[in-house]
C-alpha cells in the first residue's frame, strides 16, 4: 500500500508536444480530411509526438506503462517524422500499416478498450485502407 | 518537494493541452515531396564476368584491377547476409517459425555488422536505406507469429535482392516469384536450388511459383 502512494510521486516523461514538423505525415502528404482525422485519432497517441493523454495517466503505474507503450509505438513507426524516412521505409512502413489495421492489430484491443473513439468501424478501416494502398502505388 | 514538482507538472501540462487546442485548426499543407523511387539496377548477373582474365590488365590500370578487387570484397561482406537469408527461407520453407524467428535474429547481427563505408558514396545512401529496412522486417521476424514472419520475408526479399544487386555475389542464386502471394499481387524470393519450394505457403503449396531469373 506504501510502496503504491509511493510511486505515484515517481515521475514519468510524458509525450507532449504542439509542434507539427515538416516531415509529418500529414503535411507531406495531400490528405482527405476524413482520412486524416481517422488516422489521427487512431494512431497518432502511440505514433507521434504527442499524445493526448487520459485522465488515469496520473495514476501509477499506469503511467509508466503508457510511456513504454508510447516509446515502442514511436520507435516502430511516427507520423511526425514520416518524411525524414527513405522511400524504401515509406514503402515498408505503409505495407505494415495496412497488414495492421487489416488484421485488426492496430489499433491495438487494450487502447481501445478506453479510447472507444479510436476504434475503426469496418467502413473505416476499408476508406483507410483504400486510401494507403494508394499512396503506396504511389511511391 | 516532489509536491511541488508535480503541480509544476500538472500545470505546464494544462499550458500545453492549451496551447494545443489553440494550434488544432491551424492546417498545413503541402505538396508531396516524396522523392520517385529509384529504379534499382536489376540486371547483376554479369557482375562476376570479367574478373577472370585481369592479368592484362594489371600494370597499365590500376585504377581498375583496384575496383576489381573491391567488388570481390563487396560480394563477400553480403554473402553472410544472403546465408543468413537463405537459412531464414528454408525455415519458412518447412513451417518453423522457431528456426525462422532464430535466423531472423542472426540476420539482424550480419546486417549490423554491414559496413557501406568502402563503397562508391554513390552507393551508399542506398545501401544504408536497404540495410536499415532489411534489419527493422528481421528483427520483426525474429518475434513475430508466422504469418508475419511471412510477410516481413516479403519486402526482406526485395532488400536482399536489391542489396546483391550493388554487392553482387558469388553464388549462384534463383530469382522466384510465387504469383498468389500478397492478395495475388505476388512475391519475390531467393533461393540456392533451382527447384521451386515456397516460403510463403509451405507445405501449404511447397510448389508454387517460377524461377524468374538465375543470378550467376
Amino acid at each position: 500500500m506504501v510502496a503504491l502512494v509511493g510511486i505515484q510521486f515517481m515521475p514519468t516523461d510524458r509525450n507532449q508536444s504542439d509542434f507539427i514538423p515538416k516531415t509529418d505525415f500529414m503535411v507531406v502528404n495531400e490528405v482527405p480530411k476524413n482520412i486524416e482525422n481517422i488516422i489521427k485519432t487512431s494512431c497518432y497517441d502511440c505514433h507521434s509526438n504527442n499524445t493526448d493523454y487520459p485522465w488515469y495517466n496520473k495514476v501509477q503505474p499506469v503511467a509508466w506503462y503508457l510511456e513504454d507503450h508510447v516509446e515502442h509505438g514511436k520507435e516502430e513507426l511516427n507520423f511526425n517524422e514520416w518524411d525524414s524516412y527513405s522511400s524504401r521505409r515509406k514503402n515498408s512502413k505503409l505495407k505494415s500499416i495496412i497488414s495492421q489495421i487489416e488484421d485488426d492489430e492496430m489499433p491495438l484491443a487494450s487502447y481501445t478498450l478506453i479510447h472507444r473513439d479510436a476504434r475503426l468501424s469496418d467502413t473505416e478501416k476499408k476508406i483507410v485502407l483504400d486510401w494507403v494502398s494508394k499512396l503506396k502505388d504511389s511511391l | 518537494m516532489k509536491k511541488v514538482r508535480i503541480s509544476i507538472g500538472i500545470l505546464a501540462i494544462a499550458v500545453i493541452a492549451v496551447s494545443a487546442t489553440s494550434c488544432k485548426d491551424t492546417k498545413k499543407e503541402g505538396n508531396s515531396t516524396d522523392g520517385v523511387q529509384s529504379e534499382h539496377m536489376d540486371d547483376n548477373g554479369h557482375m562476376g564476368d570479367g574478373m577472370d582474365d585481369h592479368s592484362d590488365l594489371d600494370h597499365d590500370n590500376m585504377q581498375s584491377s583496384e575496383s576489381m578487387m573491391s567488388t570481390n570484397e563487396h560480394s563477400m561482406m553480403s554473402s553472410k547476409i544472403v546465408g543468413d537469408y537463405l537459412e531464414l527461407k528454408n525455415a519458412l520453407v518447412a513451417d518453423d517459425k522457431e528456426a525462422a524467428a532464430k535466423a531472423g535474429g542472426t540476420m539482424v547481427a550480419s546486417l549490423n555488422d554491414f559496413d557501406t563505408s568502402s563503397f562508391p558514396s554513390g552507393h551508399q545512401e542506398e545501401l544504408k536505406d536497404i540495410i536499415e529496412d532489411a534489419k527493422e522486417h528481421a528483427e520483426h521476424i525474429e518475434k513475430s507469429p508466422i504469418d508475419h514472419q511471412r510477410e516481413h520475408f516479403d519486402v526482406l526479399s526485395k532488400d536482399v535482392i536489391d542489396l546483391i544487386a550493388i554487392t553482387g555475389t558469388e553464388q549462384t542464386l534463383y530469382q522466384d516469384f510465387c504469383p498468389m502471394y500478397n492478395n495475388n499481387k505476388g512475391a519475390q524470393w531467393l533461393s540456392a536450388t533451382e527447384e521451386i519450394k515456397n516460403p510463403y505457403y509451405g507445405s501449404k503449396m511447397m510448389s508454387c511459383g517460377s524461377v524468374q531469373k538465375q543470378i550467376n
